[in-house]
């Protein structure tokens, strides 16, 4: 993980409620750089949300959206945030149920632009 | 009036095999006396068995008083009686026109209007019938006309199930084109995944997905466990509101499903 991707991820895990962030190539899934609360499986999470951007992408031509820009996925007990980032990349970031995800979307906007 | 009811009375007294209990109980439903006409409708099918305009009365009159059932049983002895009775057809064509089958109100209707070519009355149905069959050929299938009543009258809203199957609402593409399909097919793939993403990291239970896009906002959400339902807004509409629409959108879902519709 380079400096810059390390900088980029924590000005996202900064948010309070963020249980981690992490660059994740978006076409096979692998993990690019990661900040993560320990017991979270990045590996399969990066495969996860790599998989969940297509599909939903798919879903997004085929409703005249277009593709995906950003992607929360909320859960009882959490919530999973998704951007496209820059060299065929996207941005993950997983955090508390009751995260703020504006506030997070704006730092995940910022951390996409600082890799621009 | 009442002089006619009287003289027909007076009739039906002096000759209790009089025909006039037709007209007599006839008027006596028009005027309301539901009970008076029955009486004398009942004791007239007593005598005149045979006579197809008295279980025509009959049923006229039991129709005013709330019970089709035995209406419809009166008009279609009246019609075994004589096949091309205008008023039986008349009322089997009203009858079947109430229960929503319009094309067997219509066969009614037209053979009333071979059988009596002059009353109005029939007419009018056949307008009325033809119009409601026009409508219907005109609509989209009923599970199409689920999210009718939202904003933009339920296009953008489509319900799957979770082997990505259409149940109800409609999705279109950027072009027009309909896409339900295709697009029942990517939400449930994308709840599965969903799904296990949300079990890996410990989200617990998924609740929402909404997707930012640039012509627009998706937001999914389960009004069951078997069923994804999608909202679609462009981008004039905030997603917060989307997310208040998807979930009105989940209550109707969830009511339609319950009413047996799955």
């Amino acid at each position: 993980m380079t400096l810059r991707h390390r900088r980029i991820l924590e000005g996202i895990t900064r948010v309070r409620g963020m249980r981690g962030a992490m660059l994740v190539a978006a076409d096979d899934g692998l993990v690019v750089a990661e900040a993560l609360m320990e017991g979270i499986r990045g590996n399969a999470l990066a495969a996860l949300a790599a998989s969940m951007v297509k599909r939903l992408g798919l879903a997004g031509v085929a409703t005249g959206i277009g593709e995906v820009r950003f992607l929360h996925l909320q859960g009882a007990e959490g919530a999973m945030l998704v951007m496209p980032a820059p060299e065929e990349m996207v941005l993950v970031a997983v955090g508390e149920a009751d995260v703020n995800v504006g506030l997070a979307r704006l730092e995940m906007l910022q951390a996409v632009r600082g890799l621009t | 009036m009442a002089d006619d009811v009287r003289a027909m009375t007076r009739e039906l007294a002096r000759d209790p095999d009089s025909l006039v209990f037709i007209p007599l109980g006839e008027e006596l439903r028009r005027r309301g006396q539901l009970d008076m006409a029955a009486k004398v409708a009942a004791s007239g099918i007593e005598r005149h068995p045979n006579v197809a305009d008295a279980r025509d009365l009959y049923a006229r009159v039991l129709i005013d008083a709330g019970n089709p059932a035995a209406a419809e049983d009166a008009w279609r002895m009246a019609l075994r009686l004589e096949p091309r009775h205008a008023g039986a057809h008349k009322g089997m064509g009203f009858l079947l026109f109430q229960a929503g089958d319009l094309d067997g109100a219509l066969d009614h209707l037209e053979t009333a209007l071979s059988a009596d070519p002059t009353d109005a009355t029939i007419v009018q149905a056949l307008q009325t019938v033809r119009a409601a069959a026009e409508a219907l050929a005109d609509s989209p299938p009923p599970q199409e006309r689920v999210f009718a009543g939202f904003d933009g009258g339920g296009a953008g809203v489509l319900l799957a199930d979770e082997r990505g199957l259409v149940l109800a609402g409609t999705a279109q593409d950027a072009s027009g084109a309909r896409t339900s399909d295709a697009v029942a097919a990517h939400v449930a793939g994308a709840a599965r995944e969903a799904e296990r993403t949300a079990r890996l990291i410990g989200l617990g239970d998924w609740v929402s997905i909404a997707v930012e896009g640039p012509d627009g906002h998706l937001h999914l959400s389960r009004p069951t466990v078997e069923s994804v339902l999608l909202v679609k807004r462009d981008r004039s509409v905030p997603p917060g509101r989307v997310a208040l629409l998807a979930q009105r959108a989940a209550a109707t879902a969830r009511q339609w499903l319950e009413a047996g519709n799955l």
